[in-house]
């Protein structure tokens, strides 16, 4: 865990992350909020909210008595969503960097290019 | 959300020094809270307030509703494990063990076994042979197989490994699933236990100077690095929480930033960083070096 952010974000990264890498599939059962939080060693009440925060954007939906599940269509919405955020959280700042450091935009882009074929 | 401890306007003087001055807050059911604070804040004082060891100067206290002072029917529910406990001075540990039924009626005997196996406690050895160490897990053993419906650790784990206090910390995060009560933890090791923590009291001088949800806590604060022109522009009119320097350079504590806020930042050619609960708890209850930088 990173020490510096709110946990429940990072909860709900990590089981955003299990999604789209295909370790917890669309109608799989999610991990209960107590084994979440022995897993990570994070106070119960705090995972509970990094789920609640994924069932209010309907990533994850609970089944009465029995637990959390992934949506159906929860990889493509989670997919589309950082997107969204592609441009301004990894471009932006890979933009402004190479800025600073002299790298003109056709090196930049011959860069990615290489980095791509790899 | 029930309250279990509810504190007004406490205060408890020791000839002229006021150890807990004018505290009021609301302890919840079934959440784990972290009083936090230097050495001589007032945590101890605070708690043997709470657990009707002491008596207040003035003010209030209600636990589970009710005035704590020699009241049987709300100590019972409460289970309070000191820095440096005494026990009897022939007590062994299997002693302890079988004596804390009488105090606790939730006492889970076969949770206390694996307590000490996890713990490796010699329950044949007299309490005074044992290690620093291992005082300190007899403690935590009580603490734990209590299940008191209000348990308080004041610094329970002094002298214990790192192996023993992450044991600690995991066994009471799952016991505290299956079972859910209220647990009060103070401590130094703020960066340890943080994660464990739903609420956080940081209490100062005597008075409470932090009363937040953990989570609300963490990212609340933000450091700003560049030069010291290009830092003071920024955090203008700005609540500064701490500031250090060292020649053009300046690093300034001030509070969460928006997201225009933090592009308006790196387009100044700012850095950012965050600040971990730890270092936002040093930064509030440590102003010397504040007042050394301004009148430097």
């Amino acid at each position: 865990m990173d020490e510096n952010r709110p946990i429940f974000l990072q909860i709900a990264e990590q089981i955003e992350n299990d999604i789209i890498g295909g370790s917890l599939p669309e109608e799989s059962q999610v991990p209960s909020t107590n084994e979440i939080a022995a897993f990570y060693r994070i106070n119960p009440a705090t995972a509970g909210k990094g789920v609640n925060l994924l069932v209010e954007a309907g990533v994850l939906y609970k089944k009465r008595g029995i637990g959390m599940f992934v949506a159906e269509g929860a990889r493509s919405t989670i997919v589309t969503t950082r997107r969204d955020h592609f441009q301004t959280e990894y471009v932006r700042p890979l933009v402004a960097e190479a800025a600073k450091l002299g790298i003109t935009r056709s090196q930049l882009a011959d860069m990615i290019k290489r980095e791509g074929a790899q | 959300m029930t309250a279990v401890v509810e504190v007004d306007g406490l205060t408890k003087t020791f000839g002229t020094l006021n150890a807990v001055d004018n505290v009021s807050f609301t302890v919840e059911e079934n959440k784990i809270y972290g009083l936090l604070g230097r050495n001589g804040a007032g945590k101890t004082t605070l708690m043997q307030l709470l657990t009707g060891q002491d008596f207040a100067t003035r003010g209030g206290i209600k636990v589970f509703g009710e005035t704590p002072v020699e009241n049987a029917k709300v100590l019972q529910n409460v289970c309070f494990i000191k820095e440096s406990q005494k026990y009897p001075d022939d007590f062994k540990v299997k002693h302890v063990l079988t004596s804390a039924p009488w105090f606790f009626r939730n006492w889970d005997r076969e949770y206390a076994d694996r307590l000490v196996d996890d713990f490796r406690l010699p329950t044949n050895r007299r309490i005074k042979k044992l290690s620093r160490g291992q005082l300190s897990a007899v403690g935590v053993i009580v603490g734990l197989a209590s299940r008191a419906p209000l348990t308080f650790f004041d610094e329970p784990y002094l002298g214990l490994d790192a192996v023993a206090r992450q044991i600690f910390y995991d066994r009471l995060l799952e016991d505290y699933a299956e079972h859910p009560r209220t647990v009060i933890l103070s401590t130094h090791l703020i960066d340890e236990v943080s994660n464990l923590l739903e609420h956080v009291l940081v209490i100062d001088e005597g008075r409470i100077i932090i009363d937040d949800d953990a989570e609300d806590l963490r990212g609340s604060a933000t450091t700003v690095v560049g030069t010291r022109g290009a830092v003071d522009a920024f955090v203008e009119r700005r609540e500064v929480l701490h500031r250090e320097g060292i020649g053009g350079l300046a690093s300034v504590t001030i509070g969460a930033l928006s997201g225009a806020e933090r592009q308006h930042a790196s387009d100044a050619g700012l850095e950012l960083s965050p600040v971990s609960l730890q270092q936002l708890i040093v930064r509030k209850t440590n102003t010397s070096s504040t007042e050394f930088e301004q009148s430097a």
